[in-house]
């Protein structure tokens, strides 16, 4: 009773900006997560490190002056290239694909702490002009609409641009290069080539996600990334699940799924923010993250074996 | 006429060096001339998918050379191959991306062998084209366009596959004993389509099958693999006149065994 008296509905009630804001956030890098793991069928780690990355190079960059929104195209650029060794680990060296990945993650550990000489960099919302962050979440009405009409306008762009992309000749060689290989070469497709762009574009979006993030929280971190996968996966799957039937055989479907896929990630944040206001230990959040993620890895698959024994 | 695919002594043994070494093709010669269509017959492990995956390209050949409509292809990975070829598979899932649209595949196929840009994958006078080509299938797919191929069946699958081969004419098609997975009535009908194509587009092609009676029916050519070589080369009057029995004797003649698959001799 004691413990029930304690929560404080209001409390809920304020962190829900927060949990709107950072799953937009995020949802970028779920875009990221969703092109390798759905669209090219390849279990991409390197985002743990990539994210980082992208924050630790846009912190990096704002502190030397450069203006906050051409920082975000570096921590884009540089999420890229992360993207690009495991593609090329990968495709060239023959490496199967989730351990290039593990392996480019490792390296970006130590790449991460060179570029930002130490573990830990602060870019404070008062000395620079961010492009978002939490404090203006708290800080007056205008400056809380300006960043939510900015998360949305980031994530309607970069959703209009993905699906142009995916609707063109190089979109659709991507999309069968995951979906069948054998038939893409058939088809006269560079299956490597296009496995390496495709890594390349989704590891851009989570390193311009972790730009964001690191403005957002007014800091970047060399284990800002840690788990990042988990949430990117968690963010699909979710918005899979609870989106999908929604959208099923209309029109424009593929843009529909892009934003049930931030709308997961908003959902993801949403949930673990009630989660640390019921206040379960923040030490357990990621092993709850993990269970979320099993369970609804697993649903689909339990369905389907289901249906199966009803036969 | 000029000579659209020359094969020429071309080995590739498994790997080799181990005790799981295995001579697939052993001396492999064959050619076909402009407007050919070979049925390839021969028991399980004959050689006969091998070899239209050596032409393909899927890996490299030991030795020997390919050459096809004069290019010595031999050298060239799988992708540049394509702009060659046209290829069916055994299994109705390989040929196509089940996770896209009908339309989707077709150009995809569309675009086999040109640089895949930033323009739409799809156009609107190409949507209009896959719509008339399909209504020659009598499938009721030309109104389906944006439906997923994972919903059609094998049957369907192939037919479209088919069709996909011809979108841009191939210099060679390689069937693949593409009817083996589909039941009696859709494999004469996925036989009669690849007919009408290769008719309708004037294609070389190659065509496996384990069933005696369609190696006889269909095509101008035929031959016969065993150990990796080619046995038999039939044409022209010869190959009209030719019967099962005739095959199951000829192959006994040169094999030294009885012809031990069932599935040839029952179809």
């Amino acid at each position: 009773m004691a413990y029930l008296m304690s929560l404080d509905p209001m409390a809920l009630f304020r962190s829900m900006p927060g949990a709107f804001a950072q799953g937009m956030v995020w949802g970028l890098m779920a875009l990221g997560v969703y092109i390798t793991y759905r669209l090219l069928d390849f279990a991409d780690l390197t985002v743990d490190g990539s994210f980082a990355t992208g924050g630790a190079v846009a912190v990096m960059l704002i502190r030397g002056g450069m203006n906050p929104w051409p920082a975000l195209i570096f921590a884009f650029a540089a999420g890229m290239a992360s993207g690009f060794i495991t593609g090329f680990l990968h495709t060239a060296l023959g490496i199967p694909g989730i351990l290039a990945s593990i392996l480019t993650q490792i390296s970006l550990y130590s790449i991460n702490l060179n570029i930002m000489g130490c573990s830990n960099q602060a870019v404070s919302v008062d000395k620079y002009p961010l492009v978002v962050s939490l404090r203006y979440l708290s800080d007056s009405p205008s400056t809380k609409t300006k960043i939510y009409i900015t998360c949305i306008l980031f994530c309607i762009a970069v959703v209009a641009i993905l699906y142009w992309y995916f609707g063109t000749e190089q979109g659709h060689a991507i999309r069968a290069t995951g979906c069948n290989p054998q038939m893409a070469r058939a088809q006269g497709i560079n299956t490597n080539f296009h496995t390496v762009i495709a890594l390349m574009i989704s590891n851009g979006l989570v390193g311009l996600s972790g730009g964001l993030y690191a403005q957002y929280q007014g800091a970047a971190d060399v284990n800002m990334g840690r788990g990042a996968i988990v949430i990117g996966l968690a963010a699909v799957i979710i918005g899979e699940v609870l989106f999908g039937k929604l959208y099923a055989g209309k029109k424009f479907t593929f843009a529909y799924t892009l934003f049930a896929v931030i709308g997961g990630a908003i959902i993801y944040y949403i949930v673990m923010n009630i989660v640390l206001w019921l206040k379960l230990p923040s030490d357990d959040l990621k092993l709850f993250s993990a269970i979320v993620v099993a369970i609804f890895l697993a649903i689909p698959y339990l369905k389907a074996t289901h249906k199966g024994k009803e036969k | 006429m000029a000579e659209m695919l020359k094969i020429d002594n071309i080995r590739k043994t498994f790997n080799p060096g181990t005790i799981n070494e295995k001579v697939a093709l052993d001396g492999v010669n064959l050619s076909l001339e402009e407007g050919d269509f070979v049925t390839v017959i021969g028991g399980n492990g004959a050689g006969k998918s091998t070899t239209l995956n050596a032409v393909a390209g899927v890996w490299p050949v030991d030795s020997g050379k390919i050459y096809i409509g004069g290019d010595d292809v031999t050298r060239l990975s799988e992708y540049k191959r394509a702009k060659y070829l046209g290829r069916v598979f055994q299994d109705p899932m390989t040929g196509t991306a089940t996770t896209m649209s009908i339309e989707e595949n077709m150009a995809i196929a569309g675009r086999r062998g040109d640089r895949r840009g930033l323009s739409w994958g799809i156009t609107k006078k190409e949507r209009d084209t896959y719509r008339e080509l399909l209504a020659t299938l009598n499938l009721g797919l030309e109104d389906r366009l944006s439906s997923k191929v994972g919903l059609l069946s094998g049957g369907q699958r192939q037919a479209i596959t088919l069709l996909m081969s011809a979108i841009k004419k191939p210099k060679l098609l390689l069937l693949d004993e593409h009817t083996a997975a589909l039941d009696p009535k859709t494999a004469a009908k996925v036989l009669e389509i690849s007919d009408r194509i290769i008719a309708e587009h004037h294609l070389t092609a190659m065509m496996v099958t384990h069933n005696m009676k369609d190696a006889i029916a269909h095509g101008n050519r035929l031959i016969m693999m065993h150990e990796g070589k080619v046995i038999l080369n039939i044409a022209g009057e010869e190959k009209k006149k030719l019967t099962v029995e005739d095959l199951l004797h000829q192959f006994e003649k040169v094999s030294g065994e009885e012809f031990a698959s069932d599935k040839a001799l029952l179809s």
